[in-house]
């Protein structure tokens, strides 16, 4: 959805009386996801420091940049994709052989080639390729929707995760690649976290932009309408292969962009980033803010991120439980959520 | 009936369409004017919705050729037929139910290729015409609603509407008075009437006798995918063997 200013307008008007406030807020699920997400994320930033929000910061804004371009093919187009984790990874895989560093000592066994490029001529490379792979495999997956779409891009997540594991000569295989080069502007290197926490967020403003020009456009009316009735925006005389084609490709591309950011910001990848469980997350995080939404996969994203990261510290929880116990709890919150808001925190559609 | 080509609007050629074992279709020829209202009645099962999904482009075609606006298709891809002046609506409403009534007409009346509609934002010209339809169908009030969010009588107009939106010369109505209130169906008839005037070429199915005989001006009637009668309404009504496959004698 784009930025709502009416919205925002009726808002402000709202706020000059408190008791118009009050009664406007109850029963205000939307405002009271957004109030509670944000304080929250405050409350957090407050608690352990600032040192530490930023790393969470960085989190979140990759997460966010995945999870919006994921609402443009889920939300706004009503093809369920689980495999938006093979372009994420392609992008950070295709980052980290572009930049890592030659000089890095690597076992002779498994040397792979490097070529040192900079983050930013390496980053065109990353959202081309992905972009490439998704033409090729848009072509096929054009063909299916629904729930058989969601078994092929299921498929997709599965040869992207071997591929990665298993193509050892280009990939290293499970021994991952170290020395991935941080982004870098004319000798000025963003290695600190909160240099890198601004580049992340820049991008995410991009991302951003791009998706609210897209879905506020008459492609986008398109994209919805072929959600609702692929068949039926046919008779209308558009190609809804088309368009669905270019919504994958456009998605598939911002998420390798995500992927090649990924890759730089944590300098070492391996295999296990890019699990189907990352991308079924992924999904989560989409519905949990809203289909079709920006806003929402944003909220979504810093719920999500929130969830993760803030439960590292829950009390009385032996550490070597605690991984479990979040994605336990992940799965509870989803469940319930279903049950009670099945359009997600802002959303208004349902898949 | 005879016509000149030139005056036909669509056409058929022994077209057929076939579930496994049920011949939907068979081997139907028949031609259908320019301008005027012409009605398809028939048994149910009779193939009528079948015959109107083929035209549309909506099923594949097993043989056969459909002809329409002149031109001789084998293989009729749906996003083609506007191009060949042909929409249509559908016997269970297809609406494009979680978008707003606004966008449902919006959406026929934007840019059908990739890029300019990804560039389009909404013009006032394009946005006065979705207010006329809006406001012929009665359904300007309702425009921030969702399409889901309506009534039945209300959907089966804004259906209309947004075929009318398409602004082309052949409309197809696939059941459009079934299970309407009267009020809804005097306004439904209303706009059949008013596109009868104003020279579009109307087909429509319907099983409702009295409106068949109200609205057209000529009429064809199916019976196990074939064609069992076709003319003007009281003889082809009257003739025997209509009578027949109607009462079941």
């Amino acid at each position: 959805m784009p930025v709502n200013f009416e919205g925002i307008r009726e808002f402000a008007r709202i706020a000059q009386d408190p008791q118009e406030l009050v009664r406007h807020a109850r029963g205000n699920i939307e405002l009271w996801a957004n109030l509670f997400v944000i304080g929250w994320a405050v409350a957090f930033m407050l608690w352990q420091g600032f040192g530490f929000a930023v790393i969470v910061g960085t989190v979140f804004a990759i997460w966010a940049i995945l999870a919006v371009s994921l609402n443009l093919v889920v939300g706004f187009t009503g093809l369920l994709s689980v495999g938006h984790i093979g372009f994420f990874g392609l992008g950070a895989y295709t980052m980290a052989i572009l930049t890592s560093d030659p000089a890095y000592e690597q076992l002779r066994t498994e040397a792979i080639p490097t070529f040192g490029w900079p983050f930013f001529a390496a980053l065109p490379v990353c959202i081309g390729l992905a972009g490439l792979t998704a033409v090729l495999v848009g072509v096929v997956f054009n063909r299916f929707r629904d729930d058989i779409f969601v078994l092929v891009s299921f498929g997709f997540a599965i040869i992207a995760f071997n591929v990665f594991l298993n193509l050892r000569s280009v990939t290293r295989g499970a021994f991952g690649i170290h020395e991935i080069a941080r982004p870098e502007i004319g000798g000025w290197v963003f290695d600190g976290e909160v240099e890198f926490l601004l580049l992340a967020l820049v991008f995410l403003g991009l991302v951003m932009l791009v998706s609210w020009f897209i879905t506020t456009s008459s492609f986008g009316r398109v994209l919805t309408a072929i959600r609702e009735d692929e068949q039926a925006i046919e008779v209308f005389g558009y190609r809804a292969t088309h368009f669905k084609l270019a919504v994958w490709v456009i998605s598939a591309m911002m998420t390798g962009l995500a992927g090649g950011l990924f890759a730089s910001w944590t300098t070492f990848i391996d295999p296990n980033s890019f699990i189907l469980l990352e991308s079924v997350l992924l999904v989560s995080i989409v519905i949990l803010g809203g289909l079709a939404t920006i806003w929402g996969s944003l909220l979504g994203a810093m719920a999500f991120v929130l969830l993760e990261e803030g439960m590292r510290f829950i009390p009385y929880l032996p550490t070597e439980y605690i991984g479990q116990a979040r994605q336990v709890v992940l799965g509870i919150l989803l469940v319930l959520l279903m049950l009670f808001r099945p359009q997600g925190l802002v959303g208004r559609y349902r898949l | 009936m005879t016509v000149d080509n030139e005056a036909l609007a669509l056409q058929t050629e022994g077209i057929s369409k076939h579930f496994g074992a049920v011949r939907a279709v068979d081997e139907l020829s028949l031609s259908i004017p320019r301008q005027g209202t012409t009605s398809i009645v028939g048994p149910n099962g009779s193939g009528k919705s079948t015959l109107v999904n083929l035209l549309s482009g909506v099923l594949p075609l097993d043989g056969g050729m459909v002809i329409i606006d002149g031109v001789g298709l084998r293989v009729v891809h749906a996003h083609e037929t506007p191009a060949h002046g042909l929409t249509r609506t559908f016997q269970e409403v297809r609406l494009f139910d979680q978008i707003t009534v606004w966008d449902n007409i919006m959406v026929v009346l934007t840019e059908r290729s990739l890029f300019p509609s990804l560039i389009e934002r909404v013009r006032p010209a394009k946005r006065r015409k979705a207010q006329e339809i809006l406001e012929s169908v009665g359904m300007w009030e309702k425009q921030d609603s969702l399409a889901m969010e309506l009534s039945y009588g209300q959907r089966k107009l804004l259906e209309i509407g947004r075929a009318m939106a398409m602004d082309v010369q052949t409309y197809l109505f696939d059941e459009p008075f079934a299970g309407l209130f009267p009020q809804m169906l005097e306004r439904v008839k209303d706009i059949m009437k008013q596109m009868r005037t104003d020279g579009y070429t109307i087909v429509f199915v319907s099983h409702n006798m009295d409106i068949v005989r109200e609205l057209s001006d000529r009429i064809i009637v199916l019976d196990s995918g074939a064609l069992l009668a076709a003319g003007d309404v009281e003889p082809v009504l009257g003739s025997a063997e209509v009578i027949e496959a109607y009462l079941g004698a």
